[in-house]
């Protein structure tokens, strides 16, 4: 018996998400008495893999193969429910990135697995075996009890500790046993946006709405942004009025995202809005109406211009940061 | 072209979620139900796909008699006609079993769907479907043409975009961008009176899973304001007090 881990891993270079879902694997590991295997797949350098250990990896499978350097979702599933079977898995992690998103569905039907995705909480095995869940975008949590013998667990970001030790567990490099017919998507080109934040990775996130007027005052947030390292993201008109690109759409239609910190300027805080932002540990509003919504649902609040107070807090930012280089 | 898009029926996006029966149910008391957004989104591609080289499009949902106003509203954009497999949808997996039971007899080239359900928000259908036609799966897609048998697509990854090719049959799920979803005119709400629905009682398939209950996230303290005239006190705020900086 053992739980398997889908170590993630883009460039060769494990990314904060991964090293979460590897802690998170180790503590149900560690919580019913068995192993945490993480499989990394693609080829990431041994010296790297060999970290997994740290964040709990009691042994690391490290799958290489040209062909598995891009991600390819059949291909990937197929060769971490190989292993899955191997190592008699009852329970297997990814986290719920594009990536994990793409994989685990594929998982849990060739195991005849039962999966959730979205966790936030660790198993409870005491009667059955239940996993809380978000529901609705966010408004809600479900509490699921998966029936099946494995079960697949996809994990949200930016929810579960990492604890750094000093173990070591071997590194075990295996032959995933893919053939040709494993590969029939082709990837024909990746474009990332350099130095840029991933909103979905994002620790803190400064948001904009329809409040800034347009989008060449977007400077406001971007510099906040930089300032506090943070990713920027937009309100649903934003993104349709094209001020701003889709892929930074959050909300109940965009991206659900649960950083640290999220600062909305100009958003009036519609329940659709909302309903993607409220799992964010801290909220901040910026608003010039008292009575919008958004200050309901915030922890610190601003009634005020944008266009007076962001210069202030961008310079406060700033300053803050200049302390701390 | 034979194209199959899967329709889920879900509360309408400005639904104030609450419970009943001691936190065992989703309250549909006075819930307006939609065709879940991504879904509208896939079935307005696949029309446009079917107009450029002809084809058919089959609206599918799992789901009881309670979900056929969407299914009508799908054939009222546009779809050929559906199918709704009788059964609760509870479980994706589940869901994911009956669509593949259907698709297996009738020999689909594209299967399309949501990118996630807004209300279930588990993104699996596309995943679980493609595992059991021993189709290839593409999700989160934000641009799809197809020509020759080959499908050309765009995806969201994790800080960008990928292109892809991959020949038919294939699964892809549909992201915002993939198009602007079509609203039914009236010519196409009176054809879809007459469209066929065909209803198909489920196999045998069992359910993975079961939700025992639900919860609410815990309410918001009460809002810290800072006077605009101070509002660089925010990023000590957020510094020394809620020490998130
Ligand atoms: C099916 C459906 C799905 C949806 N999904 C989403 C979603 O996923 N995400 C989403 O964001 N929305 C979504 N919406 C839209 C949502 O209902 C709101 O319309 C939207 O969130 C409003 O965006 P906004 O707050 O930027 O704009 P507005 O509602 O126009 O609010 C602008 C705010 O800026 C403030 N303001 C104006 N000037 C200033 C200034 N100078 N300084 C400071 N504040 C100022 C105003 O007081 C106001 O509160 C959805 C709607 C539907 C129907
Ligand atoms: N009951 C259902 N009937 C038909 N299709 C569904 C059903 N539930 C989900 N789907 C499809 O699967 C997609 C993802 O749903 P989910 O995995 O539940 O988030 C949806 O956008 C639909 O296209």
């Amino acid at each position: 018996m053992s739980i398997i881990v889908f170590a993630e891993s883009t460039d060769g270079n494990f990314k904060k998400s991964t090293l979460e879902a590897v802690a998170y694997a180790a503590e149900v590991a560690k919580n019913t008495s068995t192993n945490c295997v993480a499989v990394s797949i693609g080829n990431v350098d041994d010296s790297k893999a060999s970290e997994l250990a740290k964040f709990g990896a009691d042994k690391i499978v490290s799958i290489k193969n040209d062909k598995l350097i891009g991600f390819v979702a059949e291909a990937y599933a197929k060769a971490l429910a190989n292993i899955a079977s191997q190592e008699n898995a009852t329970v297997i992690v990814v986290s719920n990135t594009y990536s994990g998103k793409a994989i685990a569905p594929r998982v849990a039907a060739k195991l005849k697995a039962g999966i959730v995705s979205g966790v936030i909480s660790y198993p409870d095995t005491s009667n059955g075996f239940k996993i809380r869940k978000t529901v609705f975008s966010g408004k809600a949590f479900a509490d699921v009890n998966i029936t099946t013998a494995a079960k697949v667990l996809a994990i949200t970001p930016n929810t579960f500790n990492t604890i750094e030790n000093n173990k070591t567990a071997n590194i075990i490099s295996v032959d995933a046993g893919l053939t040709d017919s494993d590969f029939i998507t082709h990837s024909v080109e990746i474009s990332r946006a350099s130095g840029k934040i991933p909103l979905t990775e994002a620790e803190i996130v400064v948001s904009g709405g329809r409040g800034l007027k347009g989008p060449e005052n977007w400077g406001l947030i971007e510099n906040l942004a930089e300032a506090l390292g943070a990713a920027t993201a937009c309100s649903k008109p934003v993104s349709d009025m094209h001020w701003r690109p889709h892929s930074e759409h959050v909300g109940q239609t965009g991206i659900t995202i649960k950083p640290n910190l999220y600062i909305a300027v100009g958003i009036s805080g519609a329940i659709q809005h909302l309903a993607g932002v409220s799992s964010s540990k801290v909220i901040v509003a910026i608003n010039k109406d008292p009575e919008a919504p958004f200050f309901k649902a915030a922890d610190y609040g601003i009634v005020g211009d944008a266009f007076e107070v962001m210069p202030k807090i961008i310079e406060a930012a700033k300053k803050l940061k200049a302390q701390h280089a | 072209m034979k194209i199959l898009v899967c329709i889920s029926n879900v509360p309408d996006t400005t639904t104030k979620v609450t419970f009943t029966d001691n936190n065992t149910k989703f309250n549909t008391v006075g819930v307006q139900y939609i065709i879940n957004p991504y879904d509208e989104l896939a079935l307005t591609r696949a029309l446009e796909i079917t107009e450029k080289q002809t084809g058919t499009v089959t609206a599918i949902n799992v789901g009881l008699a309670d979900a056929e106003p969407s299914i009508r509203k799908a054939l009222a954009i546009g779809a050929t006609d559906a199918v709704r497999i009788n059964a609760d949808p509870t479980d994706a997996y589940f869901v994911a079993e009956q669509v593949a039971a259907y698709a297996k007899a009738e020999n689909f080239d594209l299967i399309l769907t949501g990118r996630e359900s807004i209300d279930y928000n588990g993104g699996q259908v596309a995943g679980l479907l493609g595992e059991m036609l021993n189709f290839p799966s593409v999700n989160v897609v934000t641009a799809i043409e197809i020509e020759n048998g080959i499908a050309t697509m765009e995806r969201d990854i994790d800080g960008g975009k990928e292109k892809l090719t991959c020949k038919l049959p294939l699964v892809a799920s549909a992201q915002k961008e993939l198009t602007e979803p079509r609203i039914p005119n009236m010519r196409g709400i009176m054809a879809a009176r007459t469209k066929p629905l065909k209803v198909v009682e489920p196999n045998g398939a069992e359910k993975t899973s079961a939700t025992i209950s639900f919860d609410m996230p815990p309410a918001k303290g009460l809002c810290k304001m800072i006077a605009p005239e101070n509002a660089e006190q925010l990023i000590d705020l957020l510094h020394n007090e809620a020490k998130i900086i």
